[in-house]
């Protein structure tokens, strides 16, 4: 790997390092250290928190800030409605909780806090997070389709009108493909996140070390390269919105198909 | 890759920090505070809703009265176009009475004038030829020395004026 020379190592930023001095707190034999990733997953849940104080006003006619909260929870709820239909309002708090918590996560991790001395984690650039929420959204997914349709449940790895010699096939590569979601889940949102923010590393050492090698590489490469960092920081931001939309939306189409099967 | 290189180290205090923030995260916002503010929202459109209803109502109310004022308008002028209608017929009946009464006056004057005007003009010719035969006896007297009866005269100047 480029870190010996890059002297910027873009797997950095992704080391967890114990905080504190908790590295040896244990639960049951667990080390639970808490570590830079569990103070930014405390961080986005109070920033999440402050922000929906500011919708809890309640006001008839609401201000801006109230207004962005209903922005929000309408547009969840607008989702699931779309999605499931009126048995998806029942899954609004965890679909809401679900879209939020990942997009502040997101874009908290994309703050310049670094400029300042303070390391930002992208917690939702870790497969161990995104799992667990992917194997959530599954969980539920099992849980509502075996509690609604019991064994009837499987008739939706049979699509309608598969002819009958069709079906030792079909269903193979549907449960198949049902019992990749989660990992498909987890690993798009883990991988966007930590693509992007790998990509602005790389580009960053080249900055640097572009105007260390002289200032004629400085011109040539550090500058386009500054250029298309601004560029990608924009887009970083774009792609933190839409992966946690992604997983929201997806989380919501597959509990519709535990709903109502096909 | 931090993520696979200590992931022994770490997963468990991931998981556990995790389950415990996405859990306060689902159970004081997701279940706390999200239902406020779609209830909130809720309250708002129903509101809105309702005041529109009211508006609606209000609005036929209103359109239902003024149908309403419109008949009776409408009826008002018809009653009172009728009225001037009589009005006017009667009016016209007593004035064309009147001319009659007035137009028969004039005639029955008219017809006592042109008997006068007949009677004095006929008066007037007997007079002419009184005094023509008058005259006729005189000039003949005086020119030709002739006695002539007022008779003769009378009958020889009625016959002079019938030859004209």
């Amino acid at each position: 790997m480029a870190a010996e020379t890059a002297k910027v190592d873009p797997m950095k930023q992704f080391m967890i390092e114990p905080m504190f001095g908790t590295q040896e707190l244990a639960l049951g034999g667990f080390n639970i250290a808490f570590t830079n990733s569990a103070l930014w997953m405390v961080i986005a849940g109070v920033a999440l928190f402050v922000f929906m104080i500011g919708g809890m006003k309640r006001e008839l006619v609401p201000g801006r800030w109230q207004m962005a909260v209903e922005t929000f929870t309408g547009f969840i709820d607008d989702m699931l409605e779309a999605n499931v239909g009126k048995e998806g309002r029942k899954y609004v708090p965890y679909i809401f909780s679900l879209f939020m918590f990942i997009l502040f996560a997101n874009l908290l991790g994309l703050l310049p806090v670094g400029l300042v001395g303070v390391h930002p984690f992208t917690f939702t650039s870790h497969f161990t997070v995104t799992g667990i929420f992917a194997i959530m959204s599954f969980g539920i997914v099992l849980l509502v389709g075996f509690w609604k349709h019991g064994l009837k449940f499987f008739s939706l790895f049979v699509p309608h009108g598969t002819p009958l010699p069709m079906i030792p096939i079909i269903f193979p590569i549907e449960l198949i493909s049902f019992l990749v979601r989660p990992f498909s889940l987890a690993l798009r949102l883990f991988v966007a996140m930590m693509a992007g923010h790998v990509l602005l590393k790389v580009l960053s050492s080249f900055v640097i070390d572009s105007w260390g090698a002289g200032a004629g590489f400085g011109v040539l490469v550090g500058i386009p390269s500054f250029i298309l960092m601004i560029g990608i920081s924009a887009l970083e931001i774009l792609v933190a919105g839409i992966q946690a939309y992604v997983f929201a939306l997806l989380s919501s189409l597959y509990i519709n198909d535990a709903e109502h099967l096909h | 890759m931090p993520q696979i290189a200590q992931i022994m180290e770490t997963w468990s205090s991931q998981v556990f920090w995790l389950l415990i923030v996405f859990g306060l995260v689902f159970f004081v916002i997701g279940r706390g505070m999200v239902p406020k503010v779609l209830d909130t929202v809720g309250l708002r459109d129903k509101q809105i809703a309702d005041d529109l209803a009211a508006a609606q109502a209000a609005r036929d109310a209103a359109d239902a009265q003024e149908e309403a004022w419109r008949k009776q308008e409408n009826a008002n002028r018809d009653a009172a176009q009728k009225l001037v209608a009589e009005a006017k017929s009667s009016a016209q009946a007593a004035n064309e009475a009147k001319m009659a009464k007035v137009q028969s006056a004039i005639d029955t004057r008219m017809d006592e004038a042109e008997a006068a005007i007949n009677a004095s003009r006929e008066a007037a010719a007997s007079e002419i030829e009184a005094v023509a035969a008058q005259a006729a006896r005189d000039i003949a007297k005086q020119i030709a020395h002739v006695e002539v009866s007022a008779a003769a005269a009378k009958a020889a100047v009625q016959k002079a004026i019938a030859n004209g």
